[in-house]
């Protein structure tokens, strides 16, 4: 298939991902904010949404201050914040119309009804309708999307780009908000293992619907340890990243061609770390750092995708 | 052609529903208003969502609009179709080889029937295409025909679009529409289908092939999702079953033209371009496009792939060359024409423009080159300032106009508000060309939604129609 076309699938998914992924993160913060505590960490919890995305810098240079009306629009509503949910579902629907030949109907009407519904949502409406409810109707599109694609989109290699762009983004953004510990502060040490610090976790895994997951797998309470295990190493979590890059490297093969030996190799290795990596080494170099390289193995990752598949090329 | 009462399509002089409308018209007094409002209602939600919008020039980048869409079909009587038919493949055949003529041996100039200098000053002559042999000797694969019904109940040509005409998929869409919304009128009556214009159009492509290849690849050029007319590239595009590309996608190696795919360069053989001449290759024409694809014009001289249409069609689409169509039919095919002309002021010659300048309020003056409806003056709406204005371009480059007597297109009921109101239509049939010459029965049907307006343009305020031949 054309180059441009395998680019356009691959981002068009990667944004309707982003955009739900994002809707979590914000959902996430909703949460916490509800939670009482000292007016010293008042609103801290709204630096986490801005930090996972690496959109804090952008954010102050417009902002004055860090809370809930202010980053809530910024990262749900604002057109001129590439990231936001606004600018991802028109990023979407901007390259599935570029594609419209490639992908079915049913999947442009999908991207195209949400775009003009999200055109008619500002600050009022989305909070007449719930802050909450909003969010769900982000991820009601996305999975109503990703259905329709599974259910109308012919198995050929236009399918595996799709595909591609969603796990990749997926790994991506769970990693994000794994982080997002790291970026919230408890409110003291005698809160850790506290109701605060249980809130947080299971906001987590809420975030990435794997709370029931979790109840079900370990019949336990909730730990660091065993949270991250859920959703870095085991295979059988859909936001899972190891779950993610075993599809990446899955679709990889399928798509493979003669400049692509290097980059399917790096799926590989990375897939590799995480089938036989242990959580607990996982924890001793720290999971923060750990999560940082991580993220930097996939951007060295989408370079190469970029590279072997969409790059414009002449006969070699 | 003097302007009497308008041909209204439905009814006749004593307001009698015409009979090839009877079918139409039980169907309209026996439907509940509210259902007929709730399916407009629908209609138009179903395009929206759909994305059957077009880009307007003139206004802010990425404005879409949706064409308005009007419920009340333009019928014709199947026999009438026959007539119009056999007329359309009859002048098509004759620009085809009007086409072949003067970019080989000029026949018809030098016979004197064409004034040489009329072509070879035409900016649209491509030099470049002299002796270039094209498969077939077809250079419009698709010609859109841009007819008129004037009061004395007779089809005029307005003009032929020879280079990339468009609207085809606003004539399937209608007819899904329609299909959707009101069922019934298609049970209780032999409606032409022309969902098959797709099937028709591949073949047409197929056979121009010159590859050995049986299974050629053929391909769908567009400017981009910026055009204005995108959305039917990709439409056409996925309704074939090929590629839609972008001149990015594209590169010529050896003459040999090869698209970027995933899997590396793939052999283009035949392509359906949807992108003007000069912007096709800038190293032969505007050096400045950047959608075209260096390289073309030498792999398509060489032979090595077909472009539909092919390069120089414009000169003979010209309004400046409109006039001398009946006489090329006579001369290639020894025919009488069967399709009447509009008759034509070229206000090159002075004759025409005395006669033009003394009557700015009875004629439409436009641009030979111009299209869409663009910078044309409509005589008796327009102000007396705004003739004023526009006798002023004529006089500063009287050659770029021409000049016709206003037409009186004729009347379609159409819903305006909730009412029915007469609105002027014209009909745009699609001729496809190749080894074999097929049309669908009907066309797209456009309508001025503005009372009294004679403008169809969806650029200017126009609308569709679906449009049915009825046997």
């Amino acid at each position: 298939m054309l180059s441009r076309v395998a680019s356009s699938l691959y981002w068009m998914s990667r944004y309707v991902e982003r955009a739900e992924n994002t809707a979590r993160v914000l959902d996430v913060a909703w949460r916490m904010s509800l939670l009482v505590k000292e007016p010293a960490l008042q609103d801290q919890e709204w630096f986490a949404p801005l930090n996972i995305t690496g959109t804090l810098f952008p954010f102050s240079g417009r902002h004055s201050e860090v809370c809930a009306r202010e980053v809530l629009h910024f990262m749900a509503l604002d057109p001129e914040n590439p990231s936001s949910i606004y600018a991802c579902a028109r990023q979407a629907r901007e390259n599935a119309r570029s594609v419209r030949g490639t992908i079915t109907s049913e999947m442009w009407e999908v991207l195209n009804s949400t775009w003009l519904e999200m055109q008619q949502m500002d600050e009022g409406r989305m909070e007449a309708r719930g802050v909450s409810m909003f969010f769900d109707w982000v991820k009601e599109r996305s999975h109503l999307f990703r259905g329709v694609t599974f259910g109308t989109m012919h198995r050929d290699d236009a399918y595996e780009f799709a595909r591609l762009g969603t796990h990749m983004e997926r790994a991506d953004s769970t990693a994000r908000i794994l982080d997002v510990k790291y970026h919230i502060l408890l409110p003291s040490v005698k809160d850790v293992g506290g109701a605060v610090d249980y809130y947080q976790w299971s906001a987590i895994l809420r975030s990435v619907a794997a709370f029931e997951a979790y109840r079900k797998v370990y019949r336990d309470v909730i730990t660091p340890l065993k949270l991250a295990e859920l959703l870095i190493v085991r295979d059988d979590i859909p936001r899972s990243l190891r779950f993610c890059l075993r599809q990446v490297f899955e679709t990889l093969g399928h798509v493979q061609n003669a400049q692509s030996g290097e980059t399917v190799r790096l799926a590989g290795q990375i897939l590799a770390a995480l089938q036989y990596g242990r959580i607990s080494e996982i924890f001793s170099t720290g999971l923060h750092e750990y999560l940082t390289e991580f993220l930097e193995s996939m951007q060295g990752l989408s370079a190469d995708i970029q590279r072997s598949f969409f790059s414009a090329r002449t006969v070699e | 052609m003097a302007r009497g009462a308008y041909y209204n399509e439905m009814f006749d002089a004593e307001r009698a529903v015409r009979p090839h409308y009877a079918a139409f018209a039980e169907w309209l007094a026996e439907t509940p208003p509210a259902r007929i409002a709730q399916n407009r209602h629908a209609a138009d939600l179903l395009f929206h969502r759909v994305g059957i919008t077009f880009a307007v020039y003139g206004e802010a980048s990425g404005t879409e609009r949706l064409i308005p869409f009007d419920i009340v079909p333009h019928v014709i009587p199947g026999a009438q179709w026959e007539v119009l038919s056999r007329g359309l493949r009859q002048r098509v055949l004759a620009l085809n080889r009007f086409l072949h003529d003067i970019y080989h041996g000029q026949e018809i100039l030098h016979a004197g029937v064409i004034p040489a200098e009329r072509v070879q000053r035409n900016a649209q002559f491509r030099r470049e295409m002299v002796g270039v042999d094209v498969p077939g000797g077809v250079y419009a694969h698709i010609a859109g025909v841009d007819l008129v019904k004037h009061s004395d109940g007779e089809y005029y040509v307005l003009e032929d679009n020879l280079r990339t005409p468009s609207g085809v998929s606003y004539m399937l869409e209608n007819r899904k529409m329609m299909m959707r919304l009101f069922p019934e009128l298609f049970a209780n009556q032999h409606i032409r289908p022309v969902d098959h214009y797709p099937d028709l159009l591949l073949e047409t492509l197929r056979g121009m092939s010159q590859g050995s290849n049986d299974n050629p690849a053929i391909v769908l050029l567009t400017p981009g999702h910026h055009n204005s007319a995108y959305f039917e590239h990709a439409f056409l595009a996925q309704q074939m079953g090929i590629e839609l590309v972008e001149g990015q996608d594209l590169f010529v190696l050896n003459n040999t033209v090869f698209m970027r795919t995933t899997q590396g360069p793939q052999k283009v053989d035949v392509i359906y371009r949807r992108i003007d001449d000069d912007f096709l290759d800038p190293l032969a024409f505007r050096p400045d496009s950047m959608l075209g694809v260096p390289g073309l014009l030498a792999a398509y001289r060489a032979g090595r792939v077909t472009l539909a249409n092919a390069i120089g069609t414009g000169v003979a689409d010209d309004k400046s060359m409109y006039p001398f169509v009946p006489e090329m039919i006579r001369f290639y095919l020894g025919e009488e024409p069967i399709l009447k002309n509009v008759p034509t002021y070229l206000l090159a010659k002075a004759e025409d423009r005395d006669y033009v300048l003394a009557h700015l309020d009875e004629l439409v003056v436009k641009e030979a080159q111009g299209s869409g409806g663009y910078g044309m003056l409509v005589g008796p709406t327009a102000s007396r300032d705004e003739r004023e204005r526009y006798r002023q371009r004529i006089l500063d480059s009287p050659e770029r106009f021409i000049a016709q007597p206003t037409l009186s297109l004729s009347l379609v009921p159409t819903f305006c508000g909730d009412a029915l109101a007469d609105r002027h239509v014209d009909l745009r049939p699609y001729v496809l060309s190749g080894t074999e010459c097929n049309l669908c029965p009907g066309g797209l049907t456009r309508v001025a939604l503005r009372e009294g307006s004679l403008v169809v343009n969806s650029s200017q305020g126009g609308g569709v129609k679906d449009t049915w031949v009825v046997d």
